[in-house]
């Protein structure tokens, strides 16, 4: 939630879990035989059918339906980095269609859990999770299709 | 699947003691020989369940019990597989027991706690999925209990009332349990007061963390006819399963579900198939059970158990737990301790604890939380990192 206009270098906060692009997209994995997919990659799925040698780097669908969503009013404790003052974490379990799976992840800044409903459409794009003085230290997020509404939270990085 | 007896049970009340958690392990171990009526130099086996908050002597918690009881040469294993494993600690006894290696077993957990969330283990591990689910997301154990709650609303209508209706229903049982955290009657108004912390599901529909301790003697059934007892409580059915491929339901701690792209889902998702392998060993359904011990961790999650474990069909909990059927006096009543609503969870002692509760209420003793005439209960649990967990009990 950088106000400062910094240009501080945008990196993963872990590599290898999404694309740095402007349409972001989650990389993950696909099954050779069953044509299944796991995320994240390097944790490989659970196809009793496929060892973890089967698995193909892919990128999965960058827009989905809300699965079902939530906040944390509490501050997560380490080793989730908090950015004071605390802004409650809205999380977003998110179904892909063609994967035919449910990916889990925060809401973009500026959409609080009111403006929220199970079956609203989502698209992936990056935010900052956290920052210091050389980067800002980014992760995967959901975004509403929709307008933002005007009670949404805090603005951020629009 | 044979059949092994509970001879004895026993707990050391659930609080926040803050005293070492052999303490209590210990308290709840000879409370259960005492019921039993077994001397522990005859057990022949100790099967602890696993505290990983507690140091060494907490991953080794099978010995550490052993040597507070005071050695005596007797077999040991030590059990972790998080909220289930007391009852993997059963089941490694009722293998030992069933194989012929002992006649008589002792089981134990216990834990001291610290205060707040459950956090991952220390260090920087983006190769642990429990490590990345705090770190890039701040996904904590309420977020995903909330996640089924605002499902479940979204799904069958369930209403942030009915979510407390659970916690109501659940502390006026506690009210009677002796060795409940919460000995206190909450009303809809109280949770509706407390804060929200994870939306929809507020503090007094989490379940904290406790300290506490639970024990169970158990037996071969011959073992149990040695000592004059003909009609003790049996596990009739035990379930230690993992998830089936393709799993496709979001839990703790993944950061994705498995996909349903290529592989079916199975017909019993996850949870179902938990209580449904207890029910396959003991040859016993649904119909036949007459209360049940869930976990719920969250209010809504009570709701997900009633439907998981066949209580009733799925969508149907909100109107079962609106009819007072899964009150003490109702058709099959739910967590008559009063569940973790009133206790708080002692992570290796909880699922021996929901085991306790169903002896004593099998055998006519629960007082003034009886359910009348009750011959036939069933637990159902579930550790993260999908280990499932339920105990089939009859008389």
């Amino acid at each position: 939630m950088s106000m400062t206009g910094t240009t501080r270098q945008r990196v993963p906060a872990v590599e290898g879990f999404f694309t740095l692009d402007d349409e972001p997209h989650l990389i993950g994995g696909r099954l050779a035989d069953s044509g299944g997919y796991c995320f994240p990659l390097h944790l490989g799925g659970s196809d009793p059918r496929n060892p973890a040698a089967g698995v193909e780097e892919v990128h999965l669908s960058r827009t989905g339906r809300i699965w079902s969503f939530t906040n944390s009013a509490y501050p997560p404790p380490p080793p989730f980095i908090i950015t004071e003052p605390y802004v409650p974490v809205v999380v977003a379990a998110v179904q892909l269609e063609l994967e035919q799976m449910v990916v889990l992840g925060q809401v973009a800044p500026g959409w609080a859990v009111d403006d929220l409903e199970v079956g609203m459409e989502v698209e992936l794009v990056t935010g900052v999770l956290y920052e210091d003085e050389e980067c800002e230290y980014l992760t995967w997020q959901w975004r509403p299709l929709g307008e933002r509404p005007v009670s949404g939270g805090d603005d951020a990085d629009g | 699947m044979d059949e092994v007896a509970i001879l004895g049970v026993g707990m050391h009340p659930w609080g926040k003691w803050g005293r070492n958690f052999t303490e209590y392990g210990v308290h709840a171990a000879r409370q259960a020989l005492a019921d039993a009526t077994v001397d522990w130099r005859d057990v022949g086996f100790v099967s602890g369940a696993i505290s990983v908050r507690c140091g060494y002597p907490g991953y080794v918690s099978g010995s550490t019990f052993a040597r507070a009881l005071g050695f005596t040469g007797a077999q040991v294993a030590s059990s972790y597989a998080a909220c289930a494993s007391g009852v993997t600690a059963l089941s490694v006894a009722r293998g030992q027991i069933l194989s012929g290696a002992c006649d008589v077993a002792l089981v134990v957990g216990a834990d001291t706690t610290p205060k707040g969330f459950l956090a991952p283990a220390e260090g920087e591990r983006p190769d642990d999925t429990d490590w990345l689910r705090f770190h890039m997301v701040g996904a904590t154990n309420p977020v995903y209990f909330a996640l089924h709650a605002r499902r479940r609303m979204a799904l069958h209508g369930a209403t942030p009332e009915d979510f407390a209706l659970v916690k109501a229903k659940n502390s006026r049982h506690g009210v009677h349990n002796p060795n409940a955290r919460y000995p206190k009657e909450y009303g809809i108004q109280d949770v509706a007061n407390s804060p929200v912390v994870s939306d929809p599901l507020r503090l007094l529909e989490i379940c904290a963390t406790s300290d506490g301790g639970a024990a169970l003697v158990v037996s071969s059934m011959d073992y149990a006819r040695s000592l004059g007892v003909v009609d003790p409580v049996r596990v009739a059915g035990l379930s230690t399963v993992t998830p089936t491929y393709p799993d496709t339901v979001i839990d703790l701690p993944y950061l994705a579900t498995d996909s349903a792209a290529g592989t079916d889902a199975p017909e019993l998702g996850f949870k179902e198939s938990i209580g449904a392998r207890a029910y396959q060993e003991a040859g016993l359904g649904p119909a036949d059970v007459d209360v049940a011990e869930v976990y719920d961790l969250s209010s809504a999650l009570e709701l997900d158990w009633y439907e998981h474990l066949g209580l009733c069909e799925v969508g149907e909990a909100e109107s079962l737990l609106r009819s007072g059927a899964t009150s003490i006096g109702g058709r099959i009543p739910v967590n008559p301790s009063g569940g973790l609503g009133a206790f708080g969870e002692a992570v290796p002692a909880q699922a021996i604890a929901q085991v306790c509760e169903l002896t004593w209420q099998l055998r006519g003793q629960a007082g003034g939380r009886q359910v009348e005439g009750a011959r036939v209960g069933v637990t159902a649990n579930q550790g993260l990192f999908g280990h499932g967990s339920s105990v089939l009990v009859r008389r």
